[in-house]
């Protein structure tokens, strides 16, 4: 028998409620505070440091919040070292190798999502693979190449590799998100009347937009930061990037290390990424294919 | 004026996979072909063959008298409306309207014009500077269906357009479709595996199965006349009873009944007999019964709402079983039933072939020759 019960005690439900609501947000909000302190505290300490008067940083005990500000040291690092220089050397590289991470990376991902390729798991394998090496040896065999292509001292020694170790994470990025895309939205193309580069660029690349930046951003972000491959191929002081010339910031002497400089150095090696990321948040957070199909 | 044909189609991906085995059909002006069948029986396939997404692997689709089957989908003047309606996400709605007739060169004046005239048609006025994410799903199906009417084209190609709305949308927007489509003179191609879709929207159904055409007939006939065992099976709700039976001289052997088969027919060894469940009649004595009575006990009764669905054990058999609907206002209560079978109603089948053993006085124009299954 299929019989209808009142429900029970529905107001003592609804009393309980208010308090254990506030106690999970009053634990969640801690958590949160934590994790946020735990991630963001050593670039705070970087900041603070950047803008403490030399006697502060070294003062002992330790001053955690400075009294007296200064840009001192953000000065010294433009003045008297090419720190703009520099940025726009790692600016350069970066750059060059997100763009071709990415302008070669998507049509291969959108190949192996796409087309019923022979041998389509191998090569996918293959790419995943390579993404496995270390580093370190990966370095070491790059180095007899660009002696022996003497490639040193050249923008390129860098951008290749940069490319090369990002578009394995370009080619799955990118293949997740293409399978993702309807593909009857591309036979509606095909059926309007697009040809296939109309379909590519007015279609496909309006929808993909989203992916391609939080891809180019990671790309981004690794060839920025990299180090062992740009302090070995590049020597000349004008091509060095900024991981380098943060690195070799040094004092007069063997036994003072520069801490302002460094932390000024590294505040300013950082920020563009920032707002790199901030600028283009809206657009990674923005889901633009909705609305396509029936969702 | 336009006209479609295909002519020998056969799509092979692999030896094994081969979703259509050889289809020729013509869609004439004004003609509402439905392609009906399972999932799996290539419907699709020919439509993506026929907006040329898939390339035949062997045959050809003519369009107008032109072969067409070399040519790219936006050179064959066809418009398809998706499943998915797959529409532009980020265009407004009055560019997924435009976005074919740009590509086309058309004078913009002209699109204006064609999207106001199709809009205005479908209620679309308000919601043209939207995006589709904005709209609910019926109003996105009455876009995508905007989308190829603005066209023009020489043939509509309709992909289960109906599947994804719910079901009282669905029936809303299937009469609106009825309407749209039999005031245009151009040949609409509609798959789906809606039977009442098909019986509705189509002036012709071709009913696929295995990558073959096993019937191409006006719906009505389609459902009086199954050419084989599978429509037969296939078309209608409740599915049809169907028997095989021994013959003995010219006499079938159902239980303890014994029905005649028609003069017409040279039996052989054993038939499939045909009755559809709405078509079996209650008879409260075994005199007044029309047709050849059967009797059996009452195994499963289903309500339907408007009717009951009675299951009855045949006498003198083990498990065969006979469903008869039963309007539910005749009052039947009793635990063994008599059923009668009208002659006019019953349908023979070869058992072996599975092919339709004689055809009736024909009020209807006899079966053209490239309307006959494939035979194996």
């Amino acid at each position: 028998m299929t019989t209808v019960h009142p429900p029970a005690h529905p107001p003592a439900h609804a009393e309980a409620r208010p308090s254990r609501f506030s106690a999970r947000t009053l634990w969640l909000t801690v958590a949160v505070v934590l994790v946020v302190l735990f991630s963001l505290a050593p670039i705070l300490w970087q900041v603070l440091t950047s803008i403490k008067v030399n006697a502060d940083i070294a003062a002992i005990p330790n001053v955690y919040f400075p009294r007296r500000f200064t840009l001192q040291h953000y000065i010294e690092i433009f003045n008297r070292r090419p720190f703009l220089n520099y940025m726009l050397n790692s600016f350069f590289v970066a750059f060059t190798s997100t763009l071709l991470c990415l302008a070669l990376g998507t049509p291969a991902a959108y190949a192996l999502a796409r087309l019923r390729l022979p041998g389509e798991r191998i090569v996918l394998a293959s790419v995943l693979i390579v993404t496995l090496f270390p580093y370190i040896l990966l370095f070491i065999g790059l180095l007899e190449i660009v002696r022996a292509t003497g490639l040193a001292n050249n923008y390129l020694a860098l951008i290749i590799p940069y490319t090369a170790i990002n578009i394995p994470l370009t080619i799955l990025v990118m293949r997740s998100f293409f399978q993702q895309l309807p593909r009857d939205l591309e036979d509606s193309a095909k059926v309007d009347g697009y040809n296939t580069w109309q379909m590519l660029v007015r279609i496909l690349l309006p929808l993909t937009t989203p992916a391609l930046v939080t891809t180019g951003i990671l790309a981004f972000i690794a060839a920025w930061n990299e180090f062992i491959f740009a302090l070995t191929f590049i020597t000349r002081e004008s091509m060095k990037t900024i991981p380098v010339a943060v690195a070799q910031i040094s004092g007069t002497a063997v036994f003072e290390i520069p801490y302002g400089a460094l932390a000024a150095a590294t505040v300013v090696g950082t920020l563009p990424l920032v707002i790199l990321v901030l600028l283009f948040q809206r657009r990674i957070v923005q889901g633009l294919t909705a609305g396509a199909v029936k969702g | 004026m336009a006209k479609l044909e295909l002519r020998h189609l056969n799509k092979t991906y692999t030896p094994k996979v081969i979703p259509v085995k050889d289809l020729s059909l013509d869609v004439d002006d004004g003609e509402f072909l439905t392609l009906l069948g399972p999932s799996g029986c290539g419907k699709s396939t020919t439509l993506r063959m026929i907006a040329g997404l898939e390339q035949p692997t062997r045959g050809d689709v003519v369009i107008n008298g032109e072969v067409v089957t070399s040519k790219a989908p936006g050179d064959r003047n066809i418009a398809m409306v998706f499943q998915s309606y797959a529409l532009y996400p980020h265009m407004t709605v009055y560019d997924n309207l435009a976005s074919g007739l740009r590509l086309r060169k058309m004078p913009s004046e002209e699109i204006r014009r064609r999207i106001a005239e199709v809009s205005g048609f479908l209620g679309l006025d308000s919601l043209m500077d939207r995006k589709p994410g904005q709209l609910s799903g019926g109003q996105r199906q009455r876009v995508a269906l905007g989308r190829a009417l603005v066209r023009q084209p020489a043939v509509f190609l309709l992909d289960e357009p109906l599947s994804n709305l719910d079901a009282l949308l669905r029936e809303q927007v299937r009469a609106e479709l009825k309407s749209i489509f039999e005031s245009m003179q151009t040949p609409v191609v509609y798959v789906t595996h809606d039977q009442t879709e098909a019986m509705t929207l189509s002036s012709k159904v071709a009913v696929l199965n295995d990558g073959y055409l096993q019937q191409l007939d006006p719906p009505r006939r389609i459902y009086t006349h199954p050419a084989n065992r599978f429509v037969a099976g296939f078309i209608g709700s409740p599915q049809m009873n169907l028997f095989d039976l021994q013959c003995d001289g010219r006499t079938a052997i159902l239980g303890n009944a014994r029905i005649p088969l028609p003069s017409s027919i040279t039996p052989p060894p054993t038939v499939t007999l045909g009755i559809r469940p709405e078509h079996v009649e209650l008879v409260s004595s075994e005199v007044n019964g029309r047709g050849h009575s059967v009797q059996g006990k009452v195994v499963l009764v289903e309500n339907l709402g408007m009717s009951d669905l009675v299951s009855i054990r045949i006498r003198g058999t083990d498990h065969t079983t006979l469903r008869a609907l039963i309007p539910s206002d005749r009052p039947w209560r009793q635990e063994t039933l008599t059923l009668s079978l009208p002659a006019e109603h019953l349908h023979w089948f070869d058992a072996e072939t599975g092919d339709r053993l004689y055809s009736e006085p024909l009020s209807l124009p006899p079966e053209r020759p490239q309307e006959r299954k494939e035979v194996r």
